[in-house]
C-alpha cells in the first residue's frame, strides 16, 4: 500500500534558532501580537510503500533519523497524512 | 505584436503564421530579445580594435589579454523580474550571465553587481535589497564564481523599478574559443542541463517588453508566474560538465539558453551558421506533464545549454555529461538549407513531433534571431529641460559642510561581506576600492603574470542632465577607476537602462547616451564590446532617469605586488594629480552632484573636461601604479580617484579605511570640494619633489594639498571633522539604513 | 615527499585552491573524485569548502554518504592525517569524525571576511608548527558556521585540548568561539576558516602558511 507521509524536523530544544528569533521579531511590526516560540523547521512530504501504517511510519522514521535530520541537533517526527490505495 | 509585425511576417513566410509560428516570433521579435528599438542606434559605438577577437553580437565579447590567454567579459540586465521576486530575480540573473561566459568556452573568474533601488526609507526597498544581494550571494557563492564589485546606489526614480545588472568575466586559453554557430549538416543540437518546466514563459514579452502598472499588488501578482527559479548546483555541474567538453574537442558550436528558451537557441545557431534545423520537441526533457509545443520552445527554466556536436562524438558526450550528473538530449539535427527563388539559401527551423513526425512550425531562422524590425522611434528632447539645466545648484545656501560630507559617506561592506570575493586564489583588490584587480589565473589557464582589472560605473543624475556628455563622462571615470590599480583600459561593455521607449524623450536619451559613449571611447581608442538594453523601465507611467552602466575591462602586464590603495601613512604629502578645473563658465560644476542632489537640487549643467590632459594623467598613473604592481619601489603610497561626493568624499574615504587624519590647508572652495568632474586622483607621497617632478615631466598638471596625519579631517576652514567620526558614519551608514522601522 | 588526495565532490569548489596551497609547499597534490574507495598512498587527505552537493538538505549531509568517506574515516582510523576545510568541516561533523554539528551564522548572513584566530593547542596535524597564543589572520567564507554542541562535549574539548583555533572577536555565534578542532588523537582536524586563502601577502595575509605546512610536514603514523 501507499502512504503519504509528512516528516518534520525541528531544531533540538537548547539549540539557537536565530531563524525563528528573527521570524518572532518581526511579527509585531506587522501587526501580529501575542505569538510566541517561533521555531524554524523543514517538512518532507514523501509517498511510502509499506504493508501497514505502522511500518511506513517506521520506514519514514528510519531515514529521517538518517538523512533528513541530524539527530546532533535535530528532532524528526513522522506522521501519515492520508492513505493512498494503490 | 502590432499590425505591421504580422503582415512582415506574412510577408516573409508568403502565407499566415499558424498559431505556433505566431508565438514564436512574438518571443523572438520582443523588444528584450531583438533590441528593435536600440539596434538604429547601436550601430554607432566603435566595436572594432587589434586585441578584440570577439565584438558585439555574440554572447560574450572577447578579447587577447596576451600569454595565450582570452578574456570574455559580458553584462546583463534581470530588472523585470527581480522587482517581483527580489531572488529567484537576482539569482537567476548571474546563472544567466554566468552561461553567456562559459558559452565562449572561457571559465567565469569573477561577477560584479551594479544595484539601484529606491529610497531606504521605504521598506518595500529594504526588502527587495535584502533579497536581491541574498539571491547573488546565494547563487554566486554556490556556483563558485567570486563576486569582486558592484555599485549601490538608491535614488526615489527606481522605487517602482529596481535595476539589477550583472556583469561576468572570464578566460580560457585563446585555442578553446567557441562560438554559437550551428554547423554541418547532419550533426546533432545536444540540450544540456535541467529539464524544462513552465518558468518564465512569455518572461521576455511579459516581463521584459512592458512596464508596470503602478497599482500595489494586483497586476504584479498576476506577473508572479513568470519568474524563474534557479539551481546553482546544476549550473556547477553544467560549467565542468561543458569546459570538459570543450577541452576534450567534441563541441562544434554552443549557446547558452537564456530569454526565449530554446527557439531562441535554435534560431540563433541556425542563423549564424547559415543551415537549417529540425527540432523535435517530443525529445526535450520535461519536468511538468501535458506541456505544449509553444511551451517546450519559450520555456525560461534555467541551467540549460544546446551544444553542436558531430554524431560520432555523442557517446563521448553522453560519458562526460553522466559523470558530472548532466542530463545531456539529443533534441535537433542541422539540415540543408533550402534554395528560394532567386537562389539563396535560407536555413529554416522546423519545429516536429518527433524526428520524422508532423512539422508544427516552419519559418527561416535569420528571420527569428536577426530581422525583427528595425524602428526608429520619434526622439525628442524634452521642453522642459531648459529649465532643469538653469537651476543650477551653486545658488544653494552651502549649510555645514561638516554634516553634508557625512552624509555622503557610505561603506558597501554590508553588501559585498556576504559575496565570496576571493575564490580561486586571484583577487589582488576586492570590492569596496576604485576597481577590482585579479591576477589573470586560474585552472586549466596558461601560466601568466598578468593581471586584469575590472569597474563598472553609471551616473544617472548626470545623464538625466545631459546624456550625452554625461555617459562620455563616466566612460572617463571608469577609465580613471582602472588607472588607479595600475591597468590601461582595453574594452568596455555596457547595460543600457532606459524607460519606455514609446516615450520621445526615452528614445532621445537612449540615443545620447549611445553617442556619448561613442565620443569618449572614439577619443580613448576603446571598443565596445558587447551590451545589453533594458528598455520599458517605467511605472506608473513614469520613467527612470537614463542609467546606462558601463563596464570596463582591462589589462597590468605584471603583477606581482598589490596597488597601493588608499592606504597613507601620516607624514605622507597630499597631492592632487590632473586638471583642478572643469573647461568653460564653471570650474567647479555641482549640476548632478551627490551634494546637490541630498539637498534636492536636481538641476544645473555638466561641464567638459580637458580630454586631452585627461589622457596624459591617465597614462602618467597607470605608470605610476603598474610600476609598483611589478615589483618596483616608489615614493607613492596611496591612489584614489575623485568621483561621487568630490574631493571630500574622496579624502573621507581615505581617512575612514587608513584611521589616519589629513590636513589640507590649500582647498577652501567648497564647490571645489564637492564637485565630480573626472580626471583627478587624490595621491599621497612619502617624496614630494621626486613625484613632482616625474608628473612635470609627463606634462602632468598637480597642486599640492597638504599633508596625512593626525586625528582630524581638516580642508581649510570648510570641513573639521574626527577621525573616529568619519569611520564611525560611513561604516554604519548602510546597516542603520537597513534596520531602520517602517 | 607528501602525497596530499584532495576530494572532489559535486559541488566543491575550494579544490584548486587547497591544491594550490599545499604544492607551493612542496608536497605531491590530486584531486580524488568522490566515488573513490581507495586513498592508500596518501600521506593526507584534504575535504576542501564549497558546496558540496548543492548543501541540499544540510551543509555536508549528503556528502557524507559518498563512497569515498568510508575510505576516509579507514584512514583516520589507520592514523593518516585528515583536514576539512570550510564544507570540509561540515562533512567531517556530519559523518561523525569530529564532534558537535555547524549551524547558521548568528546573523543569518553569509560572511567573507578575514577574521583574526588565537592558536589554543598545537597538539593536532594542523597546528604542530604554530605556538600557542600565536595569531593568525585568515578569511572565512561561509553562511553555516556557528559550531554548536552539547554542554558535555564542550566541556570533554575543552578539557582535552581538542579546541586548536579561536576567533579572538566571534564573527558567527560559535561556542566557544571555536574556529577549529581536532579529535581526540589529533590526526582529524576541521576548522571553518580557509588558510589556503591566507598563503600570499599579494592577497592580504599569508598567515596561513604556518597551518598548511604543519599538515604537510612529513610524519610517522600513530
Amino acid at each position: 500500500m501507499n502512504f503519504l507521509v509528512v516528516v518534520e524536523v525541528t531544531l533540538r530544544r537548547g539549540i539557537a534558532d536565530p531563524e525563528g528569533a528573527t521570524i518572532e521579531r518581526a511579527l509585531p511590526a506587522l501587526g501580529f501580537s501575542g505569538v510566541s516560540n517561533v521555531q524554524a523547521g523543514k517538512s518532507f512530504r514523501m509517498n511510502v510503500e509499506a504493508e501497514n501504517e505502522d511500518a511506513a511510519l517506521d520506514k519514514a522514521t528510519a531515514l529521517a533519523e538518517r538523512l533528513l535530520s541530524n539527530p546532533v541537533i535535530e528532532d524528526a517526527v513522522a506522521r501519515l497524512a492520508e492513505v493512498h490505495a494503490t | 505584436m502590432s499590425d505591421d509585425e504580422f503582415a512582415q511576417i506574412e510577408a516573409v513566410l508568403g502565407r499566415e503564421p499558424n498559431d505556433l509560428e505566431l508565438a514564436l516570433y512574438g518571443v523572438m521579435w520582443s523588444e528584450h530579445c531583438s533590441y528593435k528599438s536600440s539596434r538604429l542606434h547601436l550601430r554607432r559605438l566603435p566595436t572594432t580594435g587589434e586585441h578584440v577577437l570577439v565584438g558585439p553580437g555574440e554572447n560574450a565579447g572577447v578579447i587577447d589579454a596576451g600569454d595565450g590567454i582570452a578574456v570574455a567579459i559580458r553584462i546583463e540586465s534581470h530588472n523585470h523580474p527581480s522587482a517581483i521576486e527580489p531572488y529567484q530575480g537576482a539569482a537567476t540573473g548571474v546563472g544567466g550571465i554566468l552561461r553567456d561566459v562559459f558559452t565562449m568556452g572561457a571559465r567565469p573568474l569573477a561577477v560584479m553587481d551594479p544595484l539601484f533601488f529606491g529610497e531606504l526609507s521605504d521598506a518595500r526597498q529594504r526588502w527587495l535589497v535584502e533579497g536581491v544581494v541574498s539571491g547573488i550571494s546565494g547563487y554566486g557563492n554556490s556556483v563558485g564564481v567570486p563576486t569582486i564589485g558592484g555599485e549601490l546606489t538608491f535614488d526615489e526614480c527606481y522605487s517602482g523599478n529596481p535595476l539589477v545588472n550583472v556583469l561576468c568575466v572570464g578566460a580560457l586559453p585563446t585555442e578553446r574559443l567557441v562560438l554559437g554557430i550551428a554547423s554541418g549538416v547532419g550533426n546533432l543540437a545536444v540540450l544540456l542541463g535541467s529539464r524544462t518546466g513552465r518558468d518564465g514563459i512569455g518572461g521576455v514579452s511579459v516581463l521584459a517588453s512592458a512596464g508596470f502598472s503602478g497599482e500595489e499588488g494586483a497586476l504584479d501578482d498576476a506577473k508572479r508566474p513568470s519568474v524563474q527559479v534557479g539551481d546553482p548546483y546544476e549550473e556547477k555541474r553544467l560549467i565542468e560538465a561543458c569546459l570538459e567538453l570543450l577541452d576534450r574537442g567534441y563541441v562544434l558550436g554552443i549557446q547558452d539558453l537564456g530569454g526565449a528558451g530554446l527557439v531562441c537557441a535554435t534560431s540563433e545557431t541556425a542563423a549564424r551558421g547559415g543551415v537549417g534545423m529540425d527540432v523535435d520537441v517530443t525529445a526535450v526533457p520535461q519536468r511538468e506533464p501535458g506541456m505544449v509545443p509553444y511551451e517546450i520552445m519559450t520555456s525560461e527554466s534555467q541551467e540549460r545549454m544546446l551544444a553542436i556536436i558531430t554524431p560520432e562524438n555523442l557517446e563521448a558526450v553522453r560519458e562526460v555529461c553522466e559523470r558530472w550528473e548532466v542530463r545531456a538530449t539529443v533534441v535537433g539535427h542541422v539540415v540543408e538549407p533550402l534554395i528560394d527563388d532567386d537562389g539563396n539559401e535560407v536555413g529554416m527551423l522546423r519545429i516536429r513531433d518527433g524526428f520524422d513526425g508532423e512539422v508544427l512550425a516552419e519559418v527561416p531562422a535569420r528571420s527569428l534571431a536577426d530581422e525583427a524590425p528595425l524602428y526608429d522611434r520619434t526622439r525628442e528632447r524634452p521642453s522642459s529641460l531648459d529649465a532643469v539645466l538653469d537651476d543650477d545648484p551653486s545658488n544653494e545656501p552651502v549649510g555645514s559642510t561638516n554634516e553634508d560630507l557625512l552624509s555622503l559617506l557610505v561603506d558597501p561592506g554590508w553588501v559585498y561581506r556576504q559575496y565570496d570575493s576571493q575564490l580561486f586564489l586571484n583577487t589582488v583588490v576586492g570590492p569596496g576600492r576604485d576597481a577590482a584587480l585579479l591576477r589573470l589565473a586560474g585552472p586549466g589557464l596558461p601560466v601568466s603574470t598578468r593581471g586584469i582589472a575590472l569597474s563598472t560605473d553609471s551616473n544617472p543624475r548626470w545623464c538625466a542632465l545631459d546624456p550625452r556628455l554625461g555617459t562620455a563622462l563616466t566612460i572617463y571615470e571608469s577609465v580613471a577607476n582602472l588607472a588607479c590599480v595600475g591597468a590601461t583600459a582595453k574594452a568596455v561593455v555596457n547595460c543600457l537602462n532606459f524607460g519606455n521607449p514609446e516615450h520621445p524623450s526615452v528614445m532621445w536619451q537612449l540615443s545620447e547616451a549611445i553617442d556619448g559613449m561613442a565620443d569618449a571611447c572614439s577619443a580613448l581608442g576603446l571598443p565596445v564590446i558587447g551590451g545589453n538594453v533594458s528598455l520599458y523601465n517605467e511605472s506608473g507611467g513614469v520613467d527612470i532617469d537614463p542609467t546606462p552602466v558601463v563596464g570596463l575591462l582591462g589589462v597590468l602586464d605584471h603583477l606581482v605586488a598589490p596597488p597601493p590603495g588608499w592606504n597613507w601613512r601620516a607624514g605622507d604629502a597630499l597631492v592632487l594629480v590632473g586638471v583642478r578645473r572643469a573647461v568653460g563658465e564653471r570650474s567647479f560644476p555641482l549640476g548632478g552632484s551627490r551634494w546637490a542632489t541630498r539637498r534636492g537640487r536636481r538641476g544645473g549643467r555638466l561641464s567638459e573636461i580637458e580630454v586631452s590632459t585627461l589622457r596624459a594623467t591617465i597614462d602618467f598613473v597607470v605608470g605610476e601604479v603598474a610600476g609598483i604592481c611589478a615589483g618596483m619601489a616608489s615614493d607613492v603610497t596611496a591612489v584614489h580617484d575623485v568621483s561621487g561626493g568630490g574631493i571630500a568624499a574622496a579624502l573621507a574615504e581615505m581617512v575612514a579605511v587608513t584611521s589616519v587624519g589629513a590636513q589640507v590647508a590649500e582647498l577652501d572652495d567648497f564647490a571645489e570640494l564637492f564637485s565630480e568632474f573626472p580626471g583627478r586622483f587624490i595621491v599621497a607621497t612619502g617624496d614630494l619633489d621626486a613625484f613632482a617632478t616625474r608628473a612635470a615631466a609627463a606634462g602632468v598638471p598637480m597642486v599640492s594639498l597638504g599633508t596625512c596625519g593626525g586625528e582630524r579631517l581638516v580642508i581649510g576652514s570648510t570641513v573639521d571633522l574626527s577621525v573616529d567620526d568619519i569611520a564611525a558614519t560611513r561604516r554604519g551608514a548602510l546597516e542603520a539604513a537597513l534596520s531602520a522601522l517602517s | 615527499m607528501t602525497r596530499i588526495a584532495v576530494v572532489v565532490f559535486p559541488g566543491s569548489n575550494c579544490e584548486y585552491d587547497a591544491l594550490t596551497g599545499v604544492e607551493s609547499l612542496g608536497a605531491d597534490a590530486e584531486l580524488v573524485w568522490h566515488s573513490t574507495k581507495d586513498l592508500s598512498g596518501f600521506d593526507g587527505v584534504i575535504l576542501p569548502g564549497g558546496f558540496a552537493h548543492g548543501d541540499y538538505l544540510r551543509p555536508g549531509a549528503l556528502a557524507r554518504f559518498s563512497p569515498v568517506m568510508d575510505a576516509v574515516a579507514r584512514f583516520a582510523e589507520d592514523g593518516g592525517a585528515v583536514l576539512g576545510i570550510c564544507n570540509g568541516f561540515q562533512v567531517l561533523t556530519e559523518a561523525g569524525l569530529l564532534p558537535g554539528a555547524l549551524q547558521k551564522n548568528a546573523g543569518l548572513k553569509f560572511l567573507c571576511q578575514p577574521t583574526t584566530l588565537t592558536v589554543t593547542s598545537t597538539d593536532s596535524i594542523l597546528t604542530a608548527n604554530a605556538t600557542l597564543g600565536q595569531e593568525l589572520v585568515i578569511p572565512i567564507n561561509h553562511f553555516s558556521g556557528a559550531y554548536v554542541c552539547d554542554d558535555e562535549t564542550l566541556a570533554r574539548l575543552e578539557g582535552s585540548g581538542q579546541i586548536i583555533l579561536r576567533y579572538v572577536e566571534n564573527p558567527n555565534g560559535s561556542r566557544g568561539n571555536i574556529a577549529g578542532l581536532a579529535n581526540e588523537r589529533g590526526n582529524v582536524v576541521g576548522l571553518m576558516p580557509h588558510p589556503e586563502r591566507a598563503m600570499s601577502t599579494l592577497l592580504g595575509s599569508a598567515d596561513g602558511r604556518v597551518l598548511l605546512e604543519s599538515f604537510v610536514a612529513p610524519r610517522v603514523r600513530a
